[in-house]
């Protein structure tokens, strides 16, 4: 039914994109793949090379070969970053990946998870039996916020890194959306102004918490908050994966949704989930002539949080007292799709009592690449081991964070080569500060 | 295709993990940063990481008669690493060790993988700096920038790759390890072996360790921009520095197609209608001197006419370099080939070469523009042409035979830095003649008799 076509439907499309490319490898400079690789495989631009002889007829696309060299990037766009000639890698990674999904369909484990993706309340169900079941695959730690894998599930899964070290995110039996009203209103005086929140995935079910403080940000900064329950995943995890279809079914919930709420913002508090509001509903809709001026519409009305504190409204300044040392790592899809890395630092430093101390290279990658870690394990662990010393040099006792993904990766890594540093989303710094001016003004009164 | 026990052979010396044969694999390692070559894959890739390793490898490659083409990260821009004759690519990424960093003797020792920006920050903390800068010092390796001697935008001031690399540990063809220079200043003991190493772009030798010269780190800069209304003001200009005694860090020059190209590109500001652009930075250790020179440079620009603008800030010096960093993406925006040339004259003749530069492009009919380092008389004639349209791919190879024609003419040389390799090894004898010629082969057949090294590069492989 759908009448758009775009480079996620034909991978001649991608010809121009790839035409750019000057081989020059710059992109080699900035590659966390290569840097942990040291081959060429690695690098874009070698992919765009290979991309070439796909094209040319050279090399198949379901060459076990060449996918297994699309799989291996992180889609974090650092290359796009230090490109001179601007080539938009991101299109032609999911070009590729979207054509080697019509040309062989999904692998069937992909298939059924996405299947479940579309269908929010599969999903949902899914992911409370996945919390019920949780301590029978995983032990929890000492505090109830971690999880690690049981003796003989750690066996099974340490090649991918779910060995007894590994620590996840316990998912959490009610979900965010569920612990909140689809309105929540602000106390006592009347709202300056409503806003639509997309949670996304990680925020409602693995970071609750996190969304809740950033709620509770905006309420008392005097804004509505309008959270509906009918919003699905953004769609990003899919189409990384190549699944066009479920991407597009997803986006057209989403905005659907969103158009209901009647407001004039949309606020997230992931890159990942923002990047697709901002650009690549935008780019799968261009083509269509109902959703394609929707996507547009919301693209320009979506803020990430600290970007809609900081410069849509004024932000009112925080007065609680947090005694911590804060480092902040820049996620990719926060920094390098949203451009967002100013807003959250001014947040941070505008709270009493918090050092913050900057990283070397703060928006060096992770090595998360959703679910990347999953699928090259070894090499996210060697990009995600030089963050952890960067992080360690700082001294800090707090890692900061704006995307979910990057929580959960060095949540695993400051466990194991770290020293033990916590990692929040930067929202629930705020959060805390706005909580203990509270308790202060209390106890003064 | 090699047989299967020459890569068993192989896989028994560098071990299984650092032997790549997958058609992915020989693809990624087909190519390298040059135009308009067509690309060729090898039969394998190695990566070793000791030196002895290396002496294996070649001693196979030898006994087999298999070709070696040694590769840093493969960013040239001559088509130095291209395996032309198939055979084994010899990655060095993964011996990427600095060895050592010895300050009291201004110095450091490196493994050829070692990546040139990556000298410079382990030397930093020290207050010194391993000054060659080629545009790709974030990605190019020391071994790669050896073989291939690349220069850069501070060679006015600073040298080239040549006048910073004090020793070597190379594998010679038959297989033996040689080592030679050092950390001392003065060495005049036997031939300058570094010298014919460097720049012998893996033809003669394959370079497993270096030892460089660090210098201190130059403390002041001052930045400043002149925008031109005739060439000959700009050219007047780069003169009358020199003359004023004065010798910039960097002294870039853009002509008219450049700037007007830049400017639609990145939207900074640069005057649509001025003939020529130099950025200029002069450093130092001194503030006084510093000053003195960005004043006597002031002067002069302001003498021939210039527009002149200065940075008083890290910002505003960023600014001044927006136009000079985005000279080539801004071209190479145009279209989906281009062709950087590195034709270089002496450095009185810059004038005359930018303005031939300009005539060739409109005798082809193709868009070209000049940019690059008129202090050393390097300039960088760029075309932007389309791969798929024949005909203007056939008068971009005539224009560029016209350029190397017109810089040889003028007193100058066919490549200020980017090397020979196959993209310009016909034009060897009309710069060196026939003796010349013949003196490459005798160098290249005493060391390399049956053409193992990087075959098909430099010297043309015999006929057989």
């Amino acid at each position: 039914m759908a009448v758009t076509k775009t480079y996620h439907d034909d991978l001649a499309i991608i010809r121009e994109e790839l035409d750019k490319c000057m081989k020059c490898g710059n992109c080699m400079a900035v590659c966390p793949v290569y840097g942990a690789d040291k081959v060429e495989t690695a690098v874009t631009r070698s992919k765009i090379t290979v991309a070439e002889a796909v094209l040319d007829g050279e090399l198949e696309l379901d060459d076990p070969q060449v996918s297994e060299m699309l799989f291996n990037c992180l889609v974090c766009k650092s290359c796009m970053t230090n490109c001179p000639t601007k080539v938009n890698f991101d299109r032609i990674m999911l070009a590729l990946r979207a054509a080697l999904v019509r040309k062989n369909g999904l692998p069937w484990l992909k298939r059924m998870i996405f299947s479940t993706i579309k269908h929010p309340k599969l999903f949902d169900a899914g992911l409370r039996v996945g919390a019920a079941m949780q301590s029978l695959v995983f032990r929890g730690d000492k505090s109830g916020k971690a999880i690690s894998p049981r003796s003989p599930f750690a066996l099974v899964g340490s090649g991918i890194g779910f060995d007894a070290e590994r620590q996840l995110p316990g998912l959490n039996v009610t979900p965010l959306r569920e612990r909140v009203p689809t309105v929540v209103k602000v106390n006592r005086t009347a709202a300056k102004m409503k806003v639509a929140f997309f949670t996304g995935d990680s925020l409602n079910y693995f970071y609750p918490d996190a969304g809740m403080d950033l709620i509770e940000v905006l309420t008392a900064n005097d804004i509505e908050v309008h959270i509906p329950k009918e919003q699905s995943c953004c769609g990003v995890p899919v189409l990384v994966h190549g699944d066009i279809d479920t991407v597009r079914t997803l986006a057209r919930n989403n905005l659907d949704t969103f158009d209901k709420t009647g407001c004039e913002y949309l606020i997230t508090g992931c890159g990942s989930c923002g990047g697709a509001w901002q650009h690549d509903y935008t780019e799968i809709m261009a083509a269509d002539p109902v959703y394609g001026p929707k996507a547009e519409y919301w693209a320009k009305r979506t803020y990430d949080i600290s970007t809609f504190l900081t410069r849509v409204i004024a932000i009112r300044p925080p007065k609680g007292r947090v005694e911590r040392v804060v480092t902040y790592h820049d996620s990719c899809h926060l920094k390098k799709t949203m451009k967002v890395f100013a807003e959250p630092r001014e947040i941070l430093k505008s709270i009493p009592g918090i050092t913050f101390k900057e990283m070397t290279a703060p928006d060096t990658c992770c090595g998360s690449g959703g679910s990347y870690v999953l699928s090259h394990y070894d090499t996210s662990s060697t990009i995600g081991r030089k963050k952890i010393e960067d992080i360690n040099r700082t001294k800090a006792d707090t890692v900061s964070v704006g995307c979910p993904a990057c929580m959960m990766q060095l949540f695993d890594n400051v466990h194991r080569s770290g020293e033990q540093q916590e990692v929040v989303h930067y929202i629930s710094l705020l959060a805390e500060s706005y909580r203990r001016e509270q308790v202060s003004s209390s106890v003064s009164r | 295709m090699l047989e299967k026990t020459i890569i068993e052979q192989l896989e028994a010396v560098a071990g299984k993990e650092n032997v790549l044969t997958g058609k992915v694999d020989l693809v990624a390692y087909s190519y390298d940063a040059t135009a308009d070559l067509p690309r060729q894959v090898p039969d394998v890739i190695v990566l070793p990481t000791s030196s002895e390793m290396v002496q294996q490898i070649v001693n196979l490659a030898r006994t087999n008669k298999i070709a070696i083409y040694p590769r840093g990260a493969g960013t040239n821009l001559s088509g130095g690493t291209v395996p032309l004759k198939k055979g084994i690519v010899l990655s060095f990424q993964k011996m990427n060790k600095i060895l050592e960093v010895d300050a009291a003797n201004l110095s450091a020792v490196v493994q050829p993988g070692v990546v040139i920006a990556a000298l410079n920050s382990a030397v930093a903390p020290h207050g010194l700096i391993y000054p060659p800068d080629p545009g790709t010092v974030a990605t190019a390796t020391m071994g790669g920038s050896a073989a291939e001697n690349s220069g850069g935008l501070r060679g006015l001031k600073y040298g080239v790759t040549k006048n910073y690399i004090m020793g070597m540990e190379v594998v010679l063809a038959n297989g033996e390890k040689v080592r030679f220079g050092g950390k001392t200043v003065k060495n005049v003991t036997a031939y300058d072996f570094s010298n014919l190493f460097v720049g012998s772009e893996g033809t003669l030798g394959i370079i497993t360790e270096l030892t460089a010269k660090l210098i201190p780190a130059p403390k002041f800069r001052r930045t400043m921009m002149g925008v031109f209304k005739t060439l000959a003001d700009a050219g007047n200009t780069v003169a009358g520095i020199i003359a004023a005694q004065v010798i910039p860090a960097t002294l870039e020059v853009m002509d008219r197609m450049t700037i007007r190209t830049v400017e639609d590109f990145a939207h900074i500001g640069l005057p649509t209608d001025a003939e020529a652009l130099l950025l200029i930075e002069v450093d130092g250790v001194s503030e006084d001197v510093v000053r003195a020179e960005a004043e006597a440079v002031m002067q002069v620009v302001t003498a021939n006419n210039g527009d002149l603008k200065t940075a008083e800030t890290d910002q505003e010096r960023d600014q001044l370099w927006t136009a000079r960093r985005n000279a080539l993406p801004a071209l190479a925006s145009l279209n989906n080939t281009v062709v950087l040339e590195d034709a270089t004259v002496p450095r009185s003749r810059i004038t005359d070469m930018l303005i031939a530069c300009e005539a060739i492009g409109k005798k082809y009919n193709l868009t070209l523009g000049t940019f690059g380092h008129a202090g050393d008389g390097n300039l960088h004639p760029t075309i932007l042409c389309d791969k798929n349209n024949q005909d203007e791919m056939g008068r971009m190879h005539k224009a560029v035979d016209e350029i190397f024609q017109v810089a040889l003419s003028f007193g100058g040389t066919l490549s200020g830095e980017h090397g020979i390799g196959v993209a310009k090894m016909k034009y060897l004898g009309d710069e060196l003649g026939q003796s010349g010629l013949n003196l490459m082969r005798s160098i290249k057949e005493s060391l390399d008799p049956e053409y193992v090294l990087n075959p098909g590069k430099m010297v043309p492989l015999r006929e057989v």
